[in-house]
């Protein structure tokens, strides 16, 4: 029977009292076992928090670097038969790319975060140079949207698409892709226009989330079927924090596949399609005891 | 709903088209509103909206609906609940007369319950938007509304906090650390509520088994949540999960509502089936839900009613299905809705004081955004003005981060912080236990245990690598 005795005390470091179990620190970046000044935060981890939030401040105004992201994708070899370069091989590119580059109506970041309306449409010229464009009904359109993180995109976005393209050509039905696009300054909903123009059966976008003061990099993905401007989010669905600290790319792709194939035996997305994927971590975990339990 | 208000000032004649008009251009600046294009085009016009807001009849409000009674099933729920004989005592003021009868002293807690079944939603919305922050404090603090499951939330003088033990992949150990830290900074009576990473049934079921082994094992009297759709804690439900509050956000509108993908028949069965478990020690709140001003506009949903008669609106949904807490989630939405410090401050005291004046349980997730123009001090001025107004609970998560959900909420010192400055408690259940577990060496003086408690020793000592 261990007594209490044999635990130490919690340090008392001048003013800061210190607290040991900050060392489950090892089990999350929550910001647990910070000790205290009285009832209060002590000095050094104010501070901290204050940087962080500064930081996370000026991630939101850094903009994409299309060049760089284009060039991933250039560089990257999906598999064969999902990319239709043939196809779409004309004015489509700028500078050369496989991908098209699109824009919001949002002229720039100031007017992005004030009107969300703006940065959920394409702007004249990106929608028109959609609409002109001969396609083929496509299984499956991936969108990439800067959102409020360009650097979740630039960590996350071609890597995962690189899983995602290995996991579909495996799979048993065919998956036809439409070409990428990029958009800036958009918002989730963005990809309904870019989906229904491309006349996708199915929309991806993958979209940097609102920069948090430990996850400046963290991906969301939106899956859509029969994508539509206008849509309610319940038709969306969601799965969130892919990074390289966040959602694994493996299980982000797996929770992907099964709602794409889902989606299309269903014909339908959102609230009426439930993930009922096996999370593998949660597995694992359950074999570990809960130490609270102990 | 076609009349026009006018108002000659001076020269000038001021025109409204219709109540919703007035309404939204006699609202307080925020971003939401003029996004929406429904804002006064300047501060004179607004004034002048809120002087001729309170000369408008409250009786008005009972037949110029916002938003079709025909069209929308909360104007239905509005119109249909409403009590003449409640309104009875109310039914000769003017909005302007409502706020000083609401501020007078020979109206009293009894006075506002007995004519609460009276006032609709946009009746607050509108005395609300001529009152100053100071008058929503001091009628709010007037309005204590009472819940319980199993604890009891609400009474005057006391103060709960959700622990929100969010983790950006669930993980176990992860979300446990965090429970544990919350519980050794005296927080969690409220409920301990999880955002799932993902939405599935499967998940959640594992997180509401993590939740009550603990809870069950150190027999703290507090409940879990897990923040899923509603859906699918109807399907946890079936699948006899431990189950203690089924939560949903909610909205103002019907089409807000259908944008979340719910509507009133689907929350009251989840109301029905979580009651089916009786699971409640104390009492029989089951429902929790969340709200926030822009929901509406957000999901295309508003039809030229501003963010916040639409956000009172949403109350009249909770307060249908007794719930046990409410919360508006007041800096989340981002500066589109609310701009900076000053309009989130303004929104989560209106929110809190309309939810209170019609009798729900409200707390407030006083937060903001890394993309919003504020900061810990403007959340750290409103955590003090809602303390005083008297608000239901707050969150409460390690040292502010939400990292999961990326924004920024209060944390388990700023908790601790309100309840030492303004002396209040924690649910009396849940002080008791804290008490019990030697968390706190004295509850009157919020004073910490300086060593790990006891009863979590046995439990640490592996893995904290103590011996």
């Amino acid at each position: 029977m261990p007594k209490k005795k044999n635990l130490p005390l919690e340090k008392t470091t001048s003013n800061v009292v210190e607290n040991p179990w900050s060392v489950l620190r090892e089990f999350t970046d929550a910001r647990i076992g910070l000790g205290r000044a009285g009832i209060s935060l002590p000095t050094s981890h104010l501070l901290d928090f204050q940087l962080a939030h500064a930081q996370a401040q000026d991630a939101v105004h850094l903009p994409l670097d299309i060049e760089y992201v284009c060039n991933q994708i250039d560089n990257t070899s999906f598999s064969v038969n999902l990319t239709s370069k043939t196809v779409h091989k004309s004015d489509l590119q700028k500078k050369g790319h496989e991908t098209i580059l699109l824009h919001s109506q949002a002229v720039d970041r100031f007017m992005y975060l004030q009107r969300p309306d703006l940065g959920r449409r394409l702007n004249e010229e990106s929608a028109n140079l959609l609409k002109n464009i001969q396609t083929p009904e496509y299984d499956l359109a991936i969108v990439i949207v800067d959102g409020l993180s360009s650097l979740a995109i630039k960590e996350n976005a071609v890597n995962f698409i690189d899983k995602l393209a290995q996991t579909l050509s495996k799979d048993s039905a065919t998956w036809s892709l439409a070409p990428f696009t990029i958009v800036e300054q958009g918002r989730v909903a963005v990809g309904d226009e870019v989906g229904s123009l491309l006349k996708a059966k199915a929309t991806l976008v993958l979209v940097g989330e609102r920069p948090g003061l430990s996850s400046p990099d963290s991906l969301g993905l939106y899956l859509t079927w029969d994508a539509k401007v206008g849509l309610p989010d319940a038709n969306r669905n969601c799965i969130s924090n892919v990074r390289l600290d966040g959602l694994s790319y493996d299980e982000a792709v797996k929770k992907t596949f099964y709602l794409l194939k889902e989606s299309r035996r269903l014909q339908l997305s959102g609230v009426n399609l439930k993930d009922r994927t096996t999370s593998d971590e949660i597995e694992q975990i359950q074999s570990e005891e809960n130490f609270l339990l102990n | 709903m076609s009349s026009s208000y006018s108002y000659v000032f001076g020269q000038k004649t001021y025109t409204f088209k219709n109540l919703a008009d007035l309404m939204a251009k006699a609202t307080p600046k925020r971003s939401g509103d003029i996004l929406a294009g429904v804002a006064a085009s300047s501060s004179q016009e607004r004034v002048i909206a809120q002087m001729r807001l309170a000369e408008v009849p409250l009786k008005t409000f009972l037949t110029q609906a916002l938003i079709a009674y025909e069209d929308d099933e909360i104007t239905r729920l509005i119109m249909d609940e409403h009590d003449a004989k409640a309104f009875e005592l109310i039914s000769h003021l003017t909005v302007g007369d409502f706020r000083n009868w609401l501020l007078n002293d020979t109206t009293t807690v009894e006075l506002i319950k007995q004519a609460r079944a009276g006032i609709t939603p946009e009746m607050a919305a509108a005395v609300s938007k001529i009152m100053r922050n100071q008058d929503l404090i001091l009628v709010a603090k007037k309005c204590p509304v009472v819940t319980a499951f199993n604890n009891t939330i609400g009474l005057e003088n006391h103060f709960s906090t959700r622990l929100q033990p969010n983790h950006p992949t669930d993980d176990v150990r992860g979300i446990t650390a965090s429970i544990l830290d919350g519980l050794l900074y005296g927080n969690g009576d409220a409920v301990i509520g999880i955002n799932p990473a993902t939405d599935n049934v499967e998940q959640t079921i594992k997180l509401l088994n993590v939740m009550d082994q603990i809870i069950t094992k150190y027999e703290i009297p507090t409940q879990s949540c897990v923040l899923t759709h509603v859906t699918n804690t109807i399907e946890a439900i079936e699948q006899n999960a431990p189950v203690d509050l089924v939560f949903q956000s909610i909205g103002g509108t019907e089409a807000t509502n259908s944008g979340f993908g719910v509507d009133l028949k689907v929350l009251k069965e989840a109301q029905d089936a979580a009651l089916s478990l009786k699971r409640g020690k104390v009492g029989n709140n089951v429902m929790y839900f969340e709200t926030g001003q822009g929901s509406s506009l957000s999901a295309n949903a508003s039809f030229g009613v501003d963010q916040q008669t639409c956000e009172a609106r949403a109350y009249a949904v909770a307060k249908k299905f007794d719930p046990l807490l409410v919360n508006t989630v007041v800096g989340f939405i981002g500066p589109e809705y609310l701009f900076d410090g000053k309009e989130i401050t303004r929104a989560g005291l209106e929110d809190h004081f309309c939810g209170k004046l019609l009798g729900i349980p409200m707390g407030c997730d006083i937060c903001y955004t890394n993309h919003a123009n504020a900061d810990q001090n403007d959340m750290d001025n409103l955590l003090t003005l809602l303390g005083v107004a008297g608000c239901n609970f707050i969150m409460g998560i390690p040292g502010s981060d939400d990292i999961m959900l990326n924004y920024q909420t209060t944390s388990f010192h700023d908790a601790l912080y309100t309840r030492k400055v303004l002396n209040l408690k924690p649910a009396p259940e849940f002080d008791a236990w804290l008490k019990k577990m030697e968390i706190f060496t004295n509850t009157d003086t919020f004073s910490l245990n300086n060593n790990i408690p006891s009863g979590f020793s046995k439990s640490l000592e592996k893995v904290i690598g103590l011996k």
